[in-house]
């Protein structure tokens, strides 16, 4: 968002003041008079206006839940429920969305044929298909394919898959806030390091193994804990319970939906392709000289790429890659399609359903989805500006 | 997404609508009907049904419409406008169907919706009556040797459709019995179809005249049954704006006399000939007496053009719903006469 181009110029520019001040004052007018005939028009119809239905009982249950809740709760609660998942798979999403987009991207670079041409299939042939209908193809294509809870896919048995989700061990801390403690502590220290050795490097040109001393503090520090901080870690395994004759279900560890999987998969292998695209314009944005020169004057194959490459596709990749991120999360919205319980399932739909307040629960809904949207711009708005050529 | 993009365009215009249109509907106590004098100026009535519920509101693969819903719908165009054909159709999600009405897009709701207290009071709503009498059930593989709702266990998991009653009464009945469950609630009803199909859940919970229809799409009906009980009562009925109540008036008493006429045995072959019947209440019905229509603003042979284009409340059941093998037994929707509970005021 760019507010420059919008400041006002008191001092010399009165007669460009006024058509401004004119738009304004018709907006709210606008705006006002919608308003009024809006409540006008709800108070004819016997509709009343206003948010104290957030307050009452759901009396509905949800799903999958990443807080306590269920229908006892208000809709204020159902809504923070609906938020969370929305914003679960969206992050879900943007992760996997990020790796398989730039792992392809590269591979759309290879030397290697077969790798290459693998990749752009992959791209022309995800980008180009509607996500709901990727989104309809993995839900009811998987939950075919799957078997039955009694018959489930075994992974050592300790976590299962079927067609009622899949089924994973939950972890069991004791003395958990050491442990995370621990964690805090290793990334602080590495913090120093990197600083350390950024001094050491200015100033003496001396280079230290940062990354290998930091995944060994990483690793190392939270290690310990287990060894002398008293932290130990059990795991609760799911148990296949039998409900009735054929009826499975499994009970314990932690259950991830198959409407979840499927979301976050058509998600993810939908907007890797854009970002795809993205990664591979910035690769090929940068200059040749550039590697040829960073070539000549001695830098490891690798040193090219983290310091001369990367740090100039990145401010060619990051702008459009900020879109495909608002894309995935306003996307996420289709989950209502296969009973996924984001906000517009669960707020814009059920709550609505039995409250009636279209005008409170929609603008609710937008409202939040534009909250959501700024945020994720503005955090890539930092990182662009951060990653952006400072002229000296 | 073309389902999505469809609700959110239909709550967004709906709510631009509420914005934007003047003054909506004829005051209470007027004889005038604003939604009446805009039915007659288009010449076809504004129907809200179903996105495919076989025996209340279906289409075929020509695009007609048929059902005992689409009959009510279809009797209030035969009296408002003198042809049962003048009807347009909208089809319409649970989630849509009442910002639909409100917001004026349609002027009748014959959408097998339930009638509760806070959906009459509330949102700006008046259900008219009841055209069926139903109550929520649950079906179940005949395999899994669930024989009835005492056998469910904790951890059992239900598909349902999200924006209905039956996401309530089911979180009534589980809770009242202290039996975990996993709800899964799905927007359309043939995605719930397909999610049970597939093995998802392990039971199918709605009204139960829609599981006898939706088993029908299933692919292998014959291994599904429906459990005995039921767990809520669900009077489905059509429901009109409020604030018009001239216009209400006509869809309640095009229905009852949909009913009133299996009563007195009036039907779509002998209605004519009834003319000079020996019984008052069925020359009322068939308008050789008195001056019923007059009180809506018809003239008086609205109701024997009900009853002779879409037949009476027997006919339509008989040939929407029990020959269709849905509920061949009538139950509850029999006539107060015959046992059942259909009990309408006396059309006079």
């Amino acid at each position: 968002m760019n507010f420059k181009n919008l400041k006002l110029n008191l001092s010399n520019k009165n007669k460009d003041l006024i058509p401004q001040v004119l738009t304004v004052l018709f907006i709210i007018l606008v705006v006002i008079y919608f308003t009024i005939n809006a409540q006008n028009n709800m108070g004819n119809r016997g509709i009343s206006f206003g948010f104290g239905f957030l307050s009452q009982e759901s009396s509905f249950d949800i799903t999958f839940s990443l807080i306590d809740y269920d229908g006892s709760h208000s809709y204020a609660r159902a809504f923070l429920v609906g938020l969370l998942n929305t914003i679960l798979v969206s992050a879900i999403g943007i992760f996997f969305a990020t790796i398989l987009g730039v792992t392809i991207g590269i591979a759309r670079l290879s030397q290697n044929y077969l790798v290459a041409k693998s990749a752009e299939w992959y791209v022309e042939i995800f980008r180009n298909i509607p996500l709901i209908l990727q989104i309809f193809f993995w839900y009811f294509a998987a939950l075919r394919a799957l078997p039955l809870t009694v018959d489930s896919i075994n992974f050592y048995d300790i976590s299962f898959l079927n067609v009622k989700g899949w089924y994973v061990p939950k972890f069991v801390w004791s003395n958990f806030s050491l442990f995370l403690y621990s964690i805090i502590f290793a990334v602080i220290l590495i913090y120093l390091l990197s600083k350390y050795a950024q001094n050491q490097r200015d100033r003496y040109g001396k280079q230290i193994p940062t990354l290998y001393i930091s995944i060994l503090l990483f690793i190392g520090l939270p290690s310990l804990t287990f060894l002398i901080g008293g932290v130990s870690l059990s795991f609760e395994i799911p148990e296949l319970n039998q409900l009735s004759k054929t009826v499975y279900v499994y009970k314990g560890g932690v259950s991830i939906i198959p409407e979840l999987i499927s979301l976050a998969l058509a998600l993810s292998m939908y907007t890797a392709t854009f970002i795809a695209e993205n990664v591979r314009a910035g690769i090929l944005g940068v200059n040749k000289g550039q590697k040829e020169a960073a070539a000549s004057i001695g830098l490891t194959k690798g040193q090219i790429l983290k310091l001369v490459v990367m740090p100039q596709a990145l401010r060619i990749i990051i702008p459009p890659t900020t879109n495909q991120y608002l894309n995935l999360t306003k996307n996420s919205s289709l989950a209502a399609a296969i009973a996924y319980p984001d906000i517009v399932l669960v707020f814009a739909g059920t709550a609505l359903m039995q409250t009636g307040r279209a005008i409170e629960i929609i603008s609710i809904t937008m409202l939040t989805y534009l909250s959501l949207s700024l945020s994720i711009s503005v955090f890539m708005n930092w990182y662009n500006k951060k990653m952006a050529i400072k002229e000296k | 997404m073309i389902k999505s993009i469809r609700t959110w365009i239909l709550v967004g215009f709906a709510s631009l609508l509420l914005v934007a249109c003047g003054q909506g509907g004829g005051g209470a106590g007027s004889k005038k009907s604003k939604t009446l004098d805009n039915t007659k100026k288009a010449g076809f009535v504004k129907c809200g049904v179903s996105q495919g519920l076989p025996g209340f509101s279906n289409a075929d693969e020509a695009g007609n419409w048929t059902g005992i819903d689409v009959d009510v719908c279809r009797a209030v165009a035969a009296a408002v406008l003198g042809d049962a054909d003048k009807v347009k159709y909208t089809p319409l999600s649970a989630k849509e169907r009442f910002t639909a009405l409100t917001s004026g897009e349609i002027d009748v709701l014959a959408r097998n919706t339930t009638w509760t207290l806070s959906r009459d009071a509330d949102i700006g709503l008046t259900f008219v009556g009841v055209n069926f009498y139903d109550g929520q059930g649950f079906m179940v593989r005949k395999a899994s040797g669930i024989n009835s709702v005492n056998d469910f266990k904790n951890g059992i998991s239900a598909c349902t459709n999200t924006g209905t009653t039956t996401e309530l009464n089911m979180r009534d009945f589980f809770n009242s019995r202290n039996i975990s469950y996993e709800p899964i609630a799905f927007e359309k009803a043939d995605e719930v179809v397909q999610a049970y199909d597939a093995g998802r859940c392990d039971t199918y919970t709605t009204d139960k005249s829609g599981l006898a229809a939706q088993r029908t799409k299933l692919s292998n009906p014959d291994e599904h049954k429906v459990l005995p009980e039921t767990i809520s009562k669900e009077p489905l009925g059509p429901v009109v704006r409020q604030g018009d109540s001239v216009w209400e008036d006509i869809v309640r008493w095009s229905l009852n006399t949909m009913i009133e006429a299996e009563e007195y045995g009036v039907n779509s072959s002998n209605a004519s000939s009834l003319k000079d019947s020996d019984n008052p209440a069925i020359k009322r019905l068939v308008g050789a007496e008195g001056e019923l229509g007059a009180a809506f603003g018809l003239d008086n042979d609205w109701s024997l053009r009900i009853i002779e284009q879409v037949g009476n409340y027997g006919e339509s059941y008989k040939k929407h719903i029990a020959d269709t093998g849905i509920l061949p037994n009538r139950g509850p929707n029999e006539l107060w006469t015959k046992g059942g509970i259909l009990y309408v005021p006396p059309a006079r």
